[in-house]
């Protein structure tokens, strides 16, 4: 249209309708997308949970204590004496390995679950009808060579496990009721989904801020975000993780010990020859015995009252009549 | 089967090989994984990786031998690379065909002429080898290897191994178990999307504009004993033989020969079959070497003489060395290790920890893009049993070192651990040292053996809002005068009443106004009411034996004061330079 002609009144209806309906749209959008409050702040702590108790009703607590070099031995002479793999994994069971991965360092340096036991346990398991068997944690260093270092993923898929790395969205955030530190903090829980029966299996470690790492400090691999934060009061937040898990069994490696520079180790002058290895259902006196096989009592771990005071189990280890076998 | 097809074959082939070796780049020993695919195969058989580490170091390194081949193919069929091989040349001519596709001719031909500007390339090579050259003497340095920013294998690869992958991770391809991280990869990115779509404004822009590659190449093309020419019977200077000339080297008219990239379009496009490739030169006349002017050449060559000099004159190889910049471990000298990295991201795309990140400014100008260590953004420090890197690296600017040598062990024991940095506690930083918290997350992580970090302890009398007064005892229990504590909070384990006399015992639990401690009192004479109590907190604080550190970061990665971490390495004290020896 020429600049000097006049606006058509067709013409200009034609435009105030466009102009319009363009007016009616943008307040349309605004309307269905208006804020007045503006961002919530962080959302509020989920409900406090628990994980699923995988201790089995009936069998209470007890542990055996096995003597001998051999991984494979003690670990099913120790279990014969609990009454067999058949008292603790039926059938259908679908079990959980909850391994110490948590640096990439090679087995002979026990910084580490020794892949002697994964293999063997899963292969028990698998044989009392398991109806599957994975294996995870999450690691301090990176998650593919941890697994693929200690020779546990190796060991667990030949034996027929599943080997769960570590993903992001495998955590969820959990809120453990009572808990002081465990609250609103990611948890490692796809792979304990459908789980029926879980193990702990770690080796006796020293570590110079808690005094120990064995089956309970082995849970903090469940744990996911900083978690490093939580060594500000290591002996809380072992006990807590003793309180909310419940294990089926939990095996602790005591066949080397390592009296020095753990709980990483590094070198075959940090260990020690002890020849034993503990299975049990009380995660608290399995570690209580295991504080002997560091040259310290129970006493001397201020998380074993803490987790018994929870009451994930008992302080005093005598009180279960441990059985004792050589291999 | 056209000789077109079969062109466009042999580009889908490379092109899938360098997406094939991009991704099983990956530590692992699955089939997908690194397990002896040769994955620094097209890296290569680029000739100007080899020839411009030729130049800054005077030898060829192992694999870069296949250059020669690509040399070999030049100076016989022309720039064969360039029109079959190059997996970023295929990306711009798929580009630049869906830019000018369903155009009229007369677009088509605007798009594909030739153009004067397409002899900037040849500068920038000159500027490239010549900045390259290792020269005699000791202020002139050695050389600076430049080629790897426009160089296009290196660049396609870094491109791939920083950006794209690394978005397809995230989309899902499940590569990493974890999401990968690159610092700076904007300016990675941003040089790749420009390199790509300005396909559509020009095809093959970066080939004919900007390719140091390609200006190698063509120079050596001028030597091929076949070429294409067109011949004067049956020509009807119709021009569709430029149509889709992908080197835009203009075929119908006088042909630039050091311009044609192989494309072979021109024979299938000409319907009166008079472009011919033979050995005869062509009837319209020959271009053998590009239009450079002698002014614009010496320009180049001595910006690109007088470029590492200048460089260095801030002293970042010398007594100005950035500490902050830790190389990965088995990284050369600074000076030779400038002369050797192409840029390509090999090393840090097979990091299993992404730890290895490409370096901004901080080497300089030259170093833009060669990996540096960041221990902030990886999944863990740098895990001190791998040698992945090192293994990867086309040049060696990385050496390819086993575990016996980075470990110090048997054969090398003697010459200790590979150190590529020393960590530092920041005691103002530190949570043991700064703020009464227990923490030593660093010491527990530290992975050498005896562990490199230590602690001391110390016992620190905690803040109470009002003083603390033994009001009576029994046995093990405390009850104090004031009720002022918070209840629960000193019951960690960590905490200590120190008693008249210097008694200390470990609390075990506390309410507002009492203590209950690990032991019973030997006695109340240890405890008159009245007597003053203070808690402390036993602390373990950090410390760092540098003969035992050797800079993996892992102690940085882990620290659990996440902004700027209480403990970080730098590169003090690293071996591969014996001027920054830090200690006796």
């Amino acid at each position: 249209m020429p600049a000097d002609e006049a606006l058509s009144r067709r013409e200009f209806l034609e435009r105030a309708a466009k102009a319009g309906a363009g007016l009616a749209a943008a307040a349309a959008i605004a309307y269905a997308t208006h804020d007045p409050a503006g961002p919530a702040p962080a959302a509020a702590e989920p409900p406090a949970a628990a994980l699923p108790d995988f201790s089995i009703p009936g069998q209470g607590k007890k542990m055996c204590i096995a003597h001998g070099s051999e991984r494979t031995r003690t670990v099913q002479l120790a279990l014969q004496a609990l009454g067999g793999i058949e008292t603790f994994v039926r059938k259908g069971d679908r079990v959980l390995l909850k391994v110490n991965a948590a640096f990439a360092s090679p087995p002979m340096l026990s910084a580490t679950t020794h892949p002697d036991i994964v293999a063997e346990l899963t292969r028990l398991c698998l044989k009392a009808g398991a109806a599957s068997v994975a294996v995870t944690d999450n690691p301090i260093n990176d998650p593919a060579s941890c697994f693929a270092l200690t020779g546990i993923g190796q060991a667990g898929r030949s034996a027929g496990a599943e080997v769960i790395l570590p993903e992001e969205r495998y955590f969820k955030p959990m809120t453990v009721k009572g808990a002081q530190l465990i609250r609103n903090w990611p948890v490692l829980m796809a792979p304990l989904a459908g789980v029926t029966k879980l193990i702990g299996i770690a080796p006796v470690k020293d570590h110079h801020r808690s005094g120990a790492s064995m089956v309970m400090k082995n849970w903090y691999g469940l744990l996911g975000g900083r978690r490093n934060i939580f060594h500000q009061d290591i002996q809380t937040i072992i006990a807590e993780l003793a309180g909310m898990v419940k294990p089926t069994l939990v095996v602790l490696d005591g066949t080397a010990t390592m009296m020095t520079n753990g709980p990483t180790g590094g070198s075959l002058a940090d260990l020690k020859e002890t020849r034993t290895l503990i299975v049990g259902t009380d995660q608290v006196a399995v570690d209580a015995f295991g504080a002997t096989l560091l040259g310290k009592t129970a006493a001397d771990l201020p998380f074993i009252a803490k987790a018994e005071a929870l009451g994930a189990g008992t302080a005093d280890f005598r009180l279960l009549s441990p059985v004792e076998v050589s291999a | 089967m056209s000789i077109v097809t079969a062109r466009r074959i042999s580009q889908v082939f490379f092109a899938v090989a360098f997406l094939w070796f991009c991704v099983v780049s990956t530590l692992g020993n699955l089939p997908w994984q690194l397990r002896g695919w040769p994955v620094n195969w097209l890296l290569e058989l680029d000739p100007l990786v080899g020839i411009a580490t030729l130049l800054s170091t005077r030898t060829l390194y192992a694999g870069l031998l296949w250059g020669l081949v690509t040399v070999a193919l030049t100076l016989v069929l022309g720039r064969v690379f360039c029109g079959w091989i190059c997996p970023f040349g295929a990306m711009h001519q798929f580009l630049g065909y869906l830019g000018r596709r369903r155009k009229k001719l007369a677009v088509q031909l605007e798009a594909n002429r030739f153009r004067p500007a397409q002899a900037i390339k040849y500068y920038i090579l000159a500027f490239f080898l010549t900045a390259a050259i290792l020269l005699p003497g000791d202020w002139l340095s050695s050389g600076s290897l430049l080629t790897g920013l426009l160089d296009p294998l290196p660049l396609v690869h870094r491109s791939v191994n920083l950006i794209a992958l690394p978005l397809a991770d995230r989309a899902g391809l499940g590569l990493s178990p974890l999401p990968r991280w690159y610092e700076g990869a904007w300016l990675i990115g941003a040089v790749f999307l420009a390199a790509v779509f300005l396909n559509l404004r020009v095809p093959r822009f970066y080939c004919r504009f900007v390719c140091p590659l390609g200006a190698l190449l063509g120079v050596l093309s001028r030597f091929a004993l076949w070429r294409i020419g067109r011949t004067e019977e049956g020509c009807t200077d119709c021009r569709l033989c430029e149509r889709n000339c992908e080197g835009a080297c203009a075929p119908a008219g006088r042909i630039r020969i050091s311009e044609c990239v192989m494309c072979l379009n021109c024979l299938e496009d000409c319907r009166h079959d008079a472009v011919t490739y033979r050995t005869r030169p062509s009837d319209a006349g020959e271009h053998l070497l590009p239009d450079l002017s002698r002014r614009g050449f010496i320009v180049s060559a001595v910006s690109g003489v007088m470029a590492a000099p200048v460089m260095r004159l801030g002293g970042a190889t010398g007594p100005n060395w950035n500490p902050g910049l830790i190389r990965p471990p088995g990284a050369l000298p600074e000076e030779a290790f400038l002369a050797r990295c192409v840029k390509c991201g090999q090393c840090m795309r097979v990091c299993p920890t992404n730890v290895i990140h490409p370096a901004g400014f901080e080497a300089g100008l030259e170093g833009l893009w060669t990996p540096k260590l960041s221990f902030r953004a990886g999944t863990s420090g740098c895990q001190h049993t791998c040698i992945a890197c090192g293994n990867l690296c086309p040049t060696a600017a990385i050496r390819p070192i086993r575990p016996d040598e980075r470990l110090g062990r048997n054969s090398f024991s003697g010459r200790g651990p590979i150190r590529i940095g020393t960590a530092f506690v920041d005691r103002g930083r530190c949570l043991p040292w700064a703020m009464d918290r227990p923490c030593i997350v660093c010491q527990e992580n530290c992975p050498v053996s005896p562990k490199a970090i230590f602690t001391r302890e110390v016992f620190n009398t905690v803040r109470t809002s009002a003083p603390l007064n033994v009001k009576s005892a029994d046995r093990g229990r405390l009850w104090l005068t004031s009720d002022t504590l918070e209840p629960g909070r000193i019951s960690t384990g960590d905490y200590y009443a120190l008693l008249p006399g210097g008694l200390r015992l470990r609390i075990t639990a506390n309410t507002a106004a009492a203590l209950d401690l690990e032991r019973p009192l030997p006695g109340p004479e240890a405890c008159t009411p009245g007597s003053p109590v203070s808690v402390q907190v036993r602390l373990q604080q950090p410390y760092v034996d540098p003969k035992q550190c050797i800079g993996c970061g892992v102690c940085e990665h882990e620290c659990p004061v996440l902004g700027l971490r209480a403990i970080r390495v730098t590169a003090e004290n690293e071996s591969r330079n014996p001027h920054h020896r830090m200690v006796l």
